[in-house]
């Protein structure tokens, strides 16, 4: 039937977007900056000025969780939201329809690029300099994007039946934001809690990220582990879903 | 060589399709009752060999559309099968894949990796595409800024240039002005000739009837008749003489 190229099609779905957010933007990219930098500001002044805090490099220390939360939420919508917007595309092109939610996931990678270079430079003006730790990063990031294709292939395919399902992903990220140590530290958290935390793939990644860039140590070996399979499990499933549901699209879209 | 066939082929859809209440959805299923089904195609029987044409003629509702896109692999079937063998190009509601803010170029190059061009065709094809489109000057313009009759023609250009072993057809021959469309007419001709596979959607008969050599008439979703184009076109005009 279809017998393009998948990585074709992919990079010209990303450029898309890319470009179309952009285009008739007078800021352009600085946009993508410019959000984290708010949030970041903004949730400084409370928690240093505000709430007495002793946390040392504290605005490096919200950006950690911040650069990894809103990639979160931002890539999960639009992956949940993709194919409905497209239904006219997948009503009537033959375009295999796994790419459409990858392709809304990655093309927002491309911000979470842009949001690291700002976490780098955030680091390095705070007198955070690089150590070996850092090469693990790529790797949490890496998970993170994986986890995120698979949940969006499973809420994707569910909101063609159900509409609601976006509404239930948009509650979803605002409990999210306080469920993520964004503003708190893991250590804050009490000890009962902490193993339900982990299994969190945003706030694992989250405690990750800190440990390299904070304390400048290797994160949890059994931490690692459990980021890696909780993602690739999360894509698994989402693919199987996702071929199951995928037939039925066109009847309900 | 069959490049489709359809065998026995049932095709429904749900009448309140994923928008129903919860309580709704309760009710229906406390009931045991099952949702109401409309029939789009019943039992369709067909078969298409490797360069022939074949024309879909009926009345609004018959189910030419479903049974396009059901041979473009788009919607599956309830029941029966499907066969399908060779390079498909579907050209229904052309530039679906377009979007306005990108230029012409941008928009070539997403629409041909949508269809299932690869990166080298795409680059290969680029030329012969905007020559055919003749859009002029306008490449690197954003599409919104393109009048109908050019975004339309931008679209076929594309979907022609995929090359394809069958082409898949819903009334889209009848794009851009006169000229434009006898150019469309003349490049499906061509690839007539060239042995390649065609299935329409028509009402242009004069079209059908140069680019076909069988028809189908459905009604309501039911075949209703298979043969020669000529007499079926014939008897279909006969049943209601109002039709053209």
């Amino acid at each position: 039937m279809w017998n393009g190229e998948y990585g074709f099609l992919l990079r010209n779905l990303i450029q898309k977007d890319f470009k179309v957010r952009y285009r008739n933007m007078s800021l352009g990219i600085f946009w993508s900056l410019l959000n984290p930098l708010v949030m970041m500001s903004v949730v400084t002044f409370v928690f240093t000025r505000v709430y007495a805090n002793r946390t040392p490099h504290f605005a490096l220390f919200v950006l950690c969780g911040l650069v990894p939360y809103n990639f979160f939420t931002v890539a999960w919508i639009s992956g949940t939201t993709s194919l409905v917007e497209n239904a006219a595309l997948i009503k009537r092109v033959a375009v295999p329809r796994e790419t459409i939610p990858v392709a809304a996931v990655l093309s927002n990678a491309v911000h979470l690029l842009i949001q690291i270079a700002l976490l780098v430079a955030v680091s390095l003006l705070s007198g955070v300099f690089p150590n070996r730790y850092w090469f693990l990063l790529p790797f949490l990031w890496g998970a993170e994007i994986v986890f995120l294709c698979g949940i969006s292939l499973i809420t994707a395919a569910l909101n063609v039946f159900l509409r609601d399902v976006r509404y239930v992903v948009e509650s979803a990220n605002v409990v999210l934001f306080w469920l993520v140590p964004i503003f708190y530290s893991f250590e804050m958290i009490p000890q009962r809690y902490r193993e339900l935390y982990q299994l969190n793939p945003v706030a694992a990644l989250v405690l990750a990220s800190r440990t390299i860039l904070l304390e400048g140590a290797a994160p949890h070996a059994v931490l690692l582990l459990k980021l890696t399979l909780s993602s690739a499990a999360v894509l698994a499933i989402g693919w199987l879903v996702f071929q199951r549901a995928k037939d039925r699209f066109y009847d309900y879209l | 060589m069959t490049a489709i066939e359809f065998v026995d082929v049932t095709k429904s859809f749900g009448r309140h399709a994923g928008r129903l209440l919860v309580r709704q959805r309760l009710l229906r299923w406390l009931r045991f009752t099952r949702a109401e089904r409309f029939y789009a195609l019943k039992n369709v029987s067909f078969r298409l060999e490797a360069g022939e044409g074949l024309a879909v003629v009926g009345s609004n509702g018959a189910g030419k559309s479903t049974l396009l896109s059901l041979a473009a692999g788009l919607a599956k079937p309830d029941s029966g099968r499907i066969r399908v063998n060779g390079r498909m190009a579907t050209l229904l509601e052309l530039g679906t894949g377009f979007h306005p803010d990108l230029t012409g170029a941008e928009n070539i190059r997403l629409n041909a990796a949508l269809i299932g061009m690869t990166r080298r065709q795409a680059e290969a094809r680029f030329d012969a595409i905007v020559d055919f489109a003749d859009i002029g000057d306008f490449l690197g313009e954003p599409l919104r800024t393109y009048s109908t009759g050019m975004a339309v023609r931008l679209a076929f250009s594309v979907a022609i240039n995929l090359d394809p072993d069958i082409m898949l057809v819903d009334e889209v021959l009848a794009v851009g002005d006169q000229a434009f469309q006898q150019k469309c007419f003349e490049r499906v001709r061509a690839a007539r000739r060239q042995g390649r596979t065609f299935l329409c959607v028509s009402h242009a008969s004069g079209m059908i009837e140069e680019l076909c050599d069988h028809a189908i008439w459905l009604d309501r979703g039911e075949l209703v008749m298979t043969g020669r184009v000529r007499a079926v076109l014939d008897a279909y005009r006969d049943s209601n003489p109002a039709r053209v």
